[in-house]
Formats: C-alpha cells, sequence, structure tokens
C-alpha cells in the first residue's frame, strides 16, 4: 500500500447521513474478480439525480469526501473502498463510520476522518469554494480561513498508512506465535480440528430437524 | 482471589489472543472462514501474486451462494446448465478454480448441502460456540446465535485471514440487548430484531460487541436466534453474540462438522463455561419488554425505520433532528408513501421469503401455516420462496411445504442469496414494492428503484395473500 501523509484538494461537499454501500456501489457492480475500475459505478443511484454532486465540475478530481454520520453502513464489500479510491477520494470526513467500512478504507489508503457534525457542516461549506487538507502528521483538518479541527485515529491505523505497511506481511513475521497458539488449541481445545475437510465433505448430513 | 466476572465476549476474546501489542491491538487467531464466491476472488489473487499458500483449508469452508440463479441448475442429465451474465458465471468459475488450486472445502452448486454462507455454517455444524468466524461478508453475525464471535471482513481481511488465520483487531465495546417477558401472539424473532434496530438505530451499535440475553431470546430455536444475530449489522454491531445453551447444543450434536464422541463431550464441557459470568459489565445495556412488540416491519430505506402493522407511515415533520426529517422525507419520496397511511393500507406487487435472515426450515414452516387454503392475491406479480440450502429445501419438500406454496402460487425455488441484493437475476422492478424477509431496505439494494418493506415470512405470507401489508394476526386468528 502507498504511504499517506497528507490530502490536500478540492471536497465533495456532501454532507448526507446513513450514505449505505449499496449507494456507495450498487450489488451488480461485485461481479468483478479485480479491484480496478470501480469509481465507473461508485454512486451510481446517486449520480443518477440531476445536479448531484459528483458531477458538479466544481468537484472534479476532489480528493476528499465530507459526509454525514454511519458512512458505510451495511455490507462488508471492500467494493466501496475500491470504488473510492477509483474515483481519487483518498479521506472521508464524516461525524461516523460503520466499522466494517471504516477497515476497509485504511486496508486501501483512505483515510477516514471522524469530526463532530459542527466541524463537519463547516466543511461542507468551505469545500464548495475552497480546498481542505487533511494532515497525519499533525492530526488535523484546516481550510484556508484558519479553520483547525483535530482528529484522532487508531495509532496501528494511522502508522500503517503513514508508513504503508503490508499488514499480511507483519503478520507472517509473527509465524512463531501463530504456530505456538495452534499447538495450544490442538491440546486445549481439540474439537475445533475439523475432521472431515480437506477431501470434499463427503458425507450426507445427519441430524436434521 | 475472585477472579473479574467476564462477559461471554470477554472470555472468547482472551482465549484467541495470540499477541498484543503495545498499543493495544491484538492479533487474534480465527477459528473457522467461510468463503463465498463475491468477495473472495481479490484476495486470492492477492495470495498468489505473493506467492503464498492458504494457511488453514482445514478451517475455511467455501460455498457459491450470491450469484446462483434460483431457477433449476442442473440439466436432465445432471449437468450444470450454463449461468447467462459472462461476470456472474466469471465469478462462479473464478472461485471453482480458487478452491482447487489452493486446497479449500468447497460445497458445489449442484450439491445438496449448497446454500446461503450462514445457513450452510451452523447446518453442518462448521459454526461452533466459543469459536472466532469470519466471512467476506456482514451478515456473518448471524453466527452469533451459537455463541461463536463471528463478525464480517471486507476482502484484505479475507486475504489476511487466508494467509495467516488471524487479524489484527482491537477489542469492541460491549452492549447487552435484554429482552424480558414473553412474545405475545404472531410476534416472531424478526419482529424482535426489527424492534431492537428500531429502538437502538442503525449505528446504535457501532463500535460494540452485542450479546442479546433475556427470557425471550433464552425461549428461542436456534433458528430463530440465527434471525435476530444475523441482522446485529443493521444495528451497527459487527457481531451478535447469543450464549450457548442446551439448545444449542441439542441443536449442533450430530451435525456432520459438529465434533463428536470423546471431543464433543470435552466441547461441550468447554462450551458450559463461556456465559458472561454474574456481575460481569457490559459497557451499555438496553431492555426492551416482549409485551411492547407487535408483528413490524420497515417504512423507509434505513433497517432502523420501524413501525408496527397496526401503525401508520410516519410524517418527517415528527423528526425533531432535521437531518433525520431530511432523511425521511426522502425515504418517502423514494418508497412512494404519504405520510399518515396506514400500513395495511399499503398495496404490494412482490413477495420474498429467502435471505440469510430467514429461509431456515422454521421460516417456511411459518410462512407454510399462513398461506395453507388460500391463494396469492392477482396483484402480485411475483412470489418467491428461496429456502437457504438444498438441505433445506429437501426437507420443507419432505414435509409437503413445497406443495402449499405452489398450489398458493409462489414460486419455489433453488437456494441462494437471491432477491436479497439481486446480484443474480432475481430482481424488484423500478417503482415496484416487495414485502420481503431479508435483511436491507437500502436504495436499490433488491433492484434499481426496487421498493422494499422488511417482514418476518409470516408477515410476508399474509401481505401475499392480500396483495397489501397485512396484520398477520387476522390470518392467523381466522385459521384458529
Amino acid at each position: 500500500m502507498e504511504a499517506v501523509r497528507k490530502v490536500e484538494g478540492r471536497a465533495y461537499p456532501w454532507g448526507a447521513s446513513n450514505i449505505d454501500t449499496d449507494i456507495i456501489i450498487p450489488a451488480h457492480w461485485l461481479k468483478t474478480t479485480t479491484r480496478e475500475g470501480l469509481g465507473k459505478g461508485a454512486f451510481e443511484s446517486v449520480r443518477a439525480q440531476p445536479g448531484n454532486v459528483f458531477d458538479d465540475p466544481r468537484y472534479a478530481g476532489a480528493s476528499v469526501l465530507v459526509a454525514g454520520d454511519n458512512f458505510g453502513c451495511g455490507s462488508s464489500r471492500e467494493h466501496a473502498a475500491w470504488a473510492l479510491a477509483d474515483l481519487g477520494i483518498k479521506a472521508v470526513i464524516a461525524p461516523s463510520f460503520s466499522d466494517i467500512f471504516s477497515g476497509n478504507a485504511f486496508k486501501n489508503g483512505i483515510v477516514p476522518v471522524v469530526l463532530p457534525q459542527e466541524a463537519v457542516d463547516r466543511l461542507v461549506e468551505v469545500a464548495r469554494t475552497d480546498e481542505v487538507t487533511v494532515d497525519l502528521e499533525t492530526m488535523t483538518v484546516t481550510t484556508p480561513y484558519q479553520d483547525r479541527f483535530a482528529f484522532d485515529l487508531d495509532p496501528f491505523r494511522r502508522q500503517c498508512l503513514m508508513e504503508g505497511l503490508d499488514e499480511i506481511g507483519m503478520t507472517l513475521a509473527q509465524d512463531t506465535a501463530i504456530s505456538k497458539f495452534e499447538a495450544g488449541m490442538a491440546k486445549d481445545r481439540p474439537w475445533l480440528a475439523v475432521e472431515t475437510a480437506n477431501e470434499g465433505i463427503a458425507f450426507e448430513a445427519t441430524g436434521r430437524t | 482471589m475472585t477472579a473479574q466476572p467476564r462477559t461471554l465476549y470477554e472470555k472468547i476474546w482472551a482465549d484467541h489472543v495470540v499477541e498484543r501489542r503495545d498499543d493495544g491491538t491484538c492479533l487474534i487467531y480465527i477459528d473457522r472462514h467461510l468463503v463465498h464466491e463475491v468477495t473472495s476472488p481479490q484476495a486470492f489473487a492477492g495470495l498468489r501474486a505473493a506467492g503464498r499458500p492458504v494457511r488453514r483449508p482445514d478451517l475455511t469452508l467455501a460455498v457459491p451462494d450470491h450469484n446462483l440463479p434460483t431457477t433449476p441448475r442442473a440439466d436432465a442429465a445432471g449437468q450444470m446448465l450454463p449461468i447467462a451474465d459472462p461476470a456472474s458465471a466469471g465469478q462462479l468459475a473464478a472461485l471453482r478454480g480458487n478452491v482447487a488450486e489452493f486446497g479449500v472445502p468447497y460445497i458445489d452448486a449442484l450439491d445438496a448441502r449448497q446454500g446461503i454462507v450462514h445457513v450452510i455454517g451452523p447446518e453442518q455444524g462448521f459454526t461452533l460456540p466459543g469459536a472466532t468466524l469470519v466471512c467476506g461478508d456482514s451478515h456473518t453475525s448471524a453466527h452469533g446465535a451459537l455463541g461463536a464471535l463471528a463478525f464480517g471482513i471486507g476482502t484484505s481481511e479475507v486475504e489476511h485471514v487466508l494467509a495467516t488465520q488471524t487479524l489484527l483487531l482491537k477489542r469492541s465495546r460491549t452492549l447487552e440487548i435484554r429482552v424480558d417477558g414473553s412474545l405475545g401472539f404472531g410476534v416472531s424473532p424478526k419482529d424482535v430484531v426489527l424492534a431492537i434496530i428500531g429502538r437502538i438505530g442503525a449505528a446504535g451499535g457501532t463500535g460494540h460487541v452485542i450479546e442479546f440475553t433475556g427470557d425471550v431470546i433464552r425461549g428461542m430455536s436456534i433458528e430463530g436466534r440465527l434471525t435476530v444475530s444475523n441482522m446485529s449489522i443493521e444495528g451497527g454491531a459487527r457481531s451478535g453474540l447469543i450464549a450457548p445453551d442446551e439448545t444449542t447444543y441439542a441443536y449442533l450434536k450430530g451435525r456432520p462438522m459438529a465434533p463428536a464422541g470423546e471431543a464433543w463431550d470435552k466441547a461441550v464441557a468447554w462450551w458450559r463455561t463461556l456465559p458472561s459470568d454474574a456481575g460481569a459489565a457490559y459497557d451499555k445495556s438496553v431492555v426492551l419488554q416482549a409485551s411492547d412488540i407487535a408483528p413490524s416491519l420497515t417504512w423507509g430505506t434505513s433497517p432502523e425505520d420501524v413501525v408496527p402493522i397496526t401503525g401508520a407511515v410516519p410524517d418527517p415533520e415528527s423528526f425533531v433532528d432535521p437531518a433525520k426529517r431530511a432523511a425521511a422525507q426522502k425515504s418517502l419520496d423514494y418508497m412512494g408513501l404519504v405520510p399518515g397511511t396506514r400500513m395495511e393500507d399499503v398495496p404490494i406487487e412482490h413477495v420474498f421469503i429467502g435471505s440469510c435472515t430467514n429461509s431456515r426450515i422454521e421460516d417456511l414452516r411459518a410462512a407454510a401455516a399462513v398461506v395453507k387454503g388460500h391463494r396469492v392475491a392477482d396483484r402480485i406479480r411475483q412470489a418467491l420462496i428461496v429456502p437457504g440450502s438444498g438441505l433445506v429445501k429437501r426437507q420443507a419438500e419432505a414435509e409437503g411445504l413445497d406443495r402449499i406454496f405452489r398450489e398458493a402460487g409462489f414460486e419455489w425455488r433453488e437456494p441462494g442469496c437471491s432477491m436479497c441484493l439481486a446480484m443474480n437475476p432475481d430482481k424488484v422492478p423500478s417503482g415496484e414494492r416487495c414485502a420481503s424477509t431479508s435483511n436491507r431496505n437500502f436504495v436499490g439494494r433488491q433492484g434499481p428503484g426496487a421498493r422494499t418493506h422488511l417482514l418476518s415470512p409470516a408477515m410476508a405470507a399474509a401481505a401475499a395473500i392480500r396483495g397489501r401489508l397485512t396484520d398477520v394476526r387476522e390470518l392467523m386468528s381466522e385459521d384458529a
């Protein structure tokens, strides 16, 4: 993953609440086997409306999205994060995010910035005319008008973003600890072994009511 | 010194910590991983690109569900019929190729055990109490009904689990949702979970793991509990646990992938230690009284937009919060509803009984009990019954439920996710209205422009018969 330290540029001044993953990327776009090209389907039902924020030439190429609370609620589809990334969005600012979306965003180098509703309202206003800056070094969102909103990020996730860390690589470095855990599990909770696996599941179901 | 009382969640968490980092992030071991065709191809591609194997294929189980058509799948010779949509066909083929390449156990589309991931996990005994279970699907919360710490993950996490059998996680806060009393006539587990989401809101459980407690939950069958835990995510919580008890053990015993013999006895002894200790503290608690819960349904485009069937479409002006007011107005415009309309006066064109929320045998029995002796109303364009798995379908046929449905004018289909999210050919046309037993009423969820009302299988059956949203209790008392 590419390291992210600062996101600056125009922002979509949207502010809408409860934006679910079906709005971000409808299910018929999920039939892909790659991560690329999903920007075309991003916000499809919103973009079908005339005068929508995503097709407004003032915000073309914006790298920030300002939204309302509970952004990304619903499905676990990482396609939502891939679609935003493909649109060029590198930070989403909202009063709250769904847990799964927020995790998916981090893993794709998109910063989910949680700010109070008043700050989000102000940023929606500013974004209509000016750029906003999300700085991971100083952990602030700023505007050309001396607005300065501090935000929090989980320290581990912040580090992953800023250093562009490969989580799987990091975890595989803990292979000894994982193997040790598995040995303990085989001893203390032997029933967790699935006896029938590996050769397909060649047996009939039993015990049904 | 007595140990600090702990919740069910805290016990399962502690049992699965491989390593704890200084910042509190923990490497958590994953005991069970369910895989389907939609959220896995990019994960397998990632493994392939990095030259990494699947660490524990034996703890992994793959099955196709989202893209499969629910019309007959095999020709007279038992060969799989071609899938019309090339993108769907490609995704299904990718799963078959990936499980073969990486040695992952797989239930094929034509196998009687094929079904929705969240139906087959419990049905096969793959889901176990006290286990950690993940899947690239948000309704993985369902498995919490058996006391598994189960949650949906994104594709990067799917790849992480495939490669390492672990995830990097921070501990969640805990939210107890207790439902006291006993359920009234005609009130089902779906009504209970809709009432819960209506109460806590679509983001009420964000950052939390729910534990459902109380007499109503204790009194539910495992299938009822699966419906409740399934929709935890609609209240914002990634997981919704229910402590294992005798009902759980009776359900699991003898299932194909559940432990047997000595291993079973050891497992049950362990599982008995899991329920939350007396005096264990939750970060938040919410209590509902069963007597306040009526057969319910949604009116808007968020699962929190819940109203009893005896109620009316709300007036957006009645919302104090201006954001909620605007959202309600937008929802009503999309849903084509006028404030003040009685829910029972809303006509429908489609009925969908299925999805990982409500497609198990008890759901089909509840719907069939209402349908028996009636006909689907003339104005209904399509009424689908989509069993959650091939085994549910077979069981229903053995009980003659399929005949009841067919004779009433329902279509009896093959198992899969179907019209819940319309990735396969089952869609609600734009501007038409569906009484659906699924879990999401989002804009465009059942097809672009589709209007969804979430409700229980019995309520969906009643709506099919009357051609409008209906208080199922009227039909139930008629039959009594």
